[in-house]
């Protein structure tokens, strides 16, 4: 059984696909930087606030100051490079280490789609992408192969599927099916939509907005996956995607998993968009199209490889089931809540005033958050129990370092979640300074349920 | 309340059947009722606009009208009695710029007016030398806190030991009363400005960006009046001075500290100003449509089993009480009995959560319009 597995993995199949995944991959993460770039955000997101909110564990990630415009232009030209197929593993490198290391920076910013992409672009440095359709497969005879082992275009495939599944699987909660829960709170303020503006107001709509939503995550990857519903799941796939896109902010999600889901269509359908582009920009296909096959070596390097991989999607699949180690409501603590494909699951909304008190004088005062934060941190930070902790001891430091020592801060948090009306968030009483974030359970989280 | 983690699969699918039977159900009762059940933004910006913001606008141009005629006759003829007629003049203008104040949108946010109407404290020192020099440009942002009713505060109010002293100092130095009508000129000409602009294109435009994105006119008004309210009401008018951001109370930064008998007016004004825009209740006249409030009920927004709207005003009115105990003077209030006006703070603060928390979160408008990607 173990060698029939092996076998269907390492069945030659065409590169094509891949290549094509390649070319669009690099092409809409070149878009989706140009665009960053444009509307202002390096500066804005990266150079401009005082803090950063970094990861746990990722504190010696530094913001880079005004070499972030550096950063962010070395990961568009490897963009550039992924998208030719020019020094592809290098470029695939320095994509993953500069994309990666952005998103690092500030947690404010933290999106699933980063994650994804930031997943995806690691990924990609093992897969033979440039075998097919590539500068380098152009100019080195020994790189160019028309077929690879089809356990690589599996690979995509199934982190994609993971995505979609377990963004379902997330959809599964009682707010969600039957509150219809944030839908109903964001749908009706959608009321000057065109056409369907007036049936977003009806309760109904965001019920059958929010199970079609679940049972398309659960469902989308199987009917990609099989050849009749193949053609008919791609239509749902662009629908679905183009209406949340036009719906909520989503910026460039939706083209990205657009795309992507072209990874599910045969060979032929991606020969005859390389037949297109080659007519487009004179490019000779055919020279790829030399019938062979990059054979897999058993070797060291292949071995550790292997292994990178099955740990690579292990983690994936079991981290986001994570949130069960913690008790208490996951979406009011979210603990385990991040990289774990919960994708507009929610809608919170918080206040949060910090008190400092001086032990030694026993006065105390407020903080104006916009001293110190941007009103985008701010937001984040006032839903968020890490993120005020780390607030807090920001503020400690700044206020040491202007002379002020021996200090404790407080802070005066409210939350609503889903329209249930502010609760207070975080216990008042305790001193932020005296404890230290870590993976264990907060219980100076207020419980939801008093 | 949420169970995320019980076995809610089976249950899930269970329900799926009485789903799809209650969609059947209710789209057929859909049928007779007519599509009118959704709020309509338009006409609360109309109310806003037509009802409050433009009347408000109008009595403020016309109290300083009042005000700028009364200080021409003091500048030609510093008299006592002149200057008692100056200072009513003086509270009835900034008693009506307290309901102007936080419809900082259009005209008024691109002339930036509250940083030259009311910024305190004053730069006393920097109005002498101005005074001195006779040479001074009262646009430059730099000199925002050299003008406005603080400014004047100073000038009418404490720019002598007494009433005596203050007429001596006009009478003997034409550039004080100079400086005085150069200061209402451009308060003056800043707020016509401002009604001319509404009542030109602006209002078309305002009205018809009634949409729900961050930077529609309903999203946009909402986030000035909350900054208003926590930046200025909150923070500027008792929260800084009683030092609840500095560790000890701050006397000096009071508002109308030269008067000293008109803090509590001003702000009761302002809180009255806010309340009412809450209500939607029109510039004199007591009809109330088309509100915040309105929107809230009409979405049946609830806390603890309680409505909304009659939260935010109890919390409104109960900060009124507080605020109402208070000396007539917050600098002296500050200095003689500090705990009362924090009190007074804390029952403000509590309607920040209510209106910031809750209420957006009903109205789903996003606090901040941070131009950012969402997932």
């Amino acid at each position: 059984m173990f060698k029939s597995i092996e076998n269907r993995l390492s069945k030659p199949t065409e590169a094509a696909p891949l290549a094509v995944f390649r070319i669009l991959f690099g092409f809409v993460m070149l878009v989706s930087l140009i665009r960053f770039s444009a509307y202002g955000w390096i500066e804005k997101l990266y150079i401009l606030p005082q803090m950063h909110f970094t990861y746990y564990g990722f504190h010696w990630v530094k913001p880079l100051g005004n070499y972030s415009y550096l950063l962010f232009f070395v990961c568009t030209v490897s963009t550039v490079f992924v998208m030719l197929g020019y020094k592809y593993r290098l470029a695939s490198i320095f994509f993953f280490l500069s994309f990666t290391y952005i998103e690092l920076i500030d947690k404010t910013t933290y999106l699933n789609h980063y994650y994804f992409i930031s997943l995806l672009s690691f990924l990609l440095i093992f897969l033979p992408a440039n075998t097919y359709y590539s500068l380098d497969a152009k100019k080195n005879e020994n790189v160019r192969f028309q077929y690879i082992p089809q356990w690589n275009i599996w690979v995509i495939m199934l982190l994609l599927g993971i995505v979609y599944f377990y963004s379902g699987l997330a959809k599964i909660n009682s707010e969600w099916m039957l509150k219809a829960m944030p839908l109903k709170i964001w749908l009706p303020s959608k009321y000057n939509f065109p056409l369907l503006g007036d049936l977003f107001q009806k309760e109904w709509i965001a019920y059958a907005f929010s199970w079609s939503g679940m049972i398309y995550d659960l469902s989308i990857v199987f009917l990609l996956l099989w050849r009749n519903t193949r053609t008919l799941a791609f239509i749902v796939v662009v629908f679905f995607h183009l209406l949340t896109s036009a719906l909520f902010p989503i910026g460039m999600f939706p083209y990205i998993m657009i795309l992507s889901t072209l990874i599910f269509f045969d060979s032929s359908f991606h020969h005859k968009f390389l037949s297109r582009l080659s007519f487009l920009f004179r490019i000779n296909k055919s020279l790829f199209d030399n019938g062979a096959l990059k054979h897999r070596k058993k070797n060291f390097p292949q071995q550790v490889k292997g292994f990178m991989l099955i740990s690579f999607f292990a983690i994936n699949i079991l981290f986001p089931f994570r949130y069960l180690l913690y008790p208490g409501e996951l979406f009011w603590t979210e603990e385990g809540y991040r990289f774990s494909w919960r994708v507009m699951l929610m809608e919170k909304t918080g206040y949060a005033q910090f008190k400092v008190l001086d032990k030694d004088s026993g006065k105390q005062f407020y903080i104006n958050n916009t001293d110190y934060l941007t009103a985008f941190q701010e937001k984040q930070m006032s839903t968020q129990p890490d993120f005020m902790l780390q607030y807090a001891q920001y503020l400690n430091k700044e206020l040491s370092s202007q002379g002020q020592s021996n200090l404790a801060i407080y802070v005066d948090s409210y939350v609503a979640l889903n329209g249930m009306g502010s609760k207070v968030y975080i216990n008042p009483e305790l001193d932020l300074l005296t404890v230290e974030d870590s993976f264990e359970h907060k219980n100076w989280i207020r419980n939801f349920e008093d | 309340m949420l169970v995320i983690k019980s076995s809610f699969l089976s249950k899930a699918l269970v329900l799926i059947p009485v789903f799809l039977f209650s969609i059947s159900c209710t789209e057929s009762d859909e049928e007779p009722m007519p599509v009118t059940d959704d709020f309509d933004r338009e006409l609360m910006l109309i109310n806003w606009v037509d009802n409050i913001i433009i009347p408000s606008y109008k009595n403020y141009v016309l109290k300083l009208e009042g005000f700028r005629s009364k200080a021409l006759t003091f500048s030609q003829s510093p008299e006592a009695s002149g200057l008692t007629e100056l200072r009513m003049a003086w509270l009835d203008a900034y008693i009506a710029w307290q309901r102007v104040s936080m419809f900082e949108i259009g005209k008024a946010e691109a002339i930036t007016i509250r940083n030259f109407t009311n910024i305190f404290p004053t730069d006393v020192s920097g109005i002498e030398s101005s005074i001195d020099d006779g040479n001074y440009n009262l646009e430059l942002p730099s000199k925002n806190d050299e003008q406005g009713f603080p400014a004047l505060d100073y000038l009418i109010n404490g720019s002598g030991v007494d009433d005596y002293a203050i007429v001596k100092t006009f009478a003997n130095n034409d550039a004080y009363g100079k400086y005085v009508n150069d200061v209402l000129d451009r308060m003056y000409g800043m707020a016509t400005a401002v009604v001319t602009d509404w009542e030109g294109g602006y209002k078309t435009s305002f009205v018809n960006n009634s949409g729900s994105s961050g930077t529609s006119s309903v999203d946009k008004v909402i986030n000035d009046y909350l900054f208003y309210y926590e930046k200025y009401l909150r923070a500027g008018k008792i929260g800084i001075p009683a030092g609840v951001f500095s560790s000890s109370p701050i006397p000096g930064s009071a508002e109308a500290i030269y008067h000293k008998g008109a803090s509590k007016k001003l702000f009761l004004a302002g809180l009255e100003a806010v309340q009412d825009f809450f209500n939607g209740k029109a510039f004199d006249s007591s009809s109330t449509a088309n509100s915040l409030k309105a929107y809230l009920e009409y979405l049946e927004t609830q806390k603890d089993g309680q409505d909304l709207t009659e939260l935010i005003n109890n919390q409104f009115n109960s900060a009124r009480t507080f605020a109402e105990g208070l000396d007539d003077d917050f600098s002296t209030q500050v200095s003689t009995d500090n705990i009362k006006m924090l009190t007074t703070y804390d029952q403000l603060q509590k309607v920040v959560v209510l209106l910031k928390v809750d209420m957006l979160q009903a109205l789903n408008v996003q606090v901040d319009f941070v131009d950012a990607d969402g997932d």
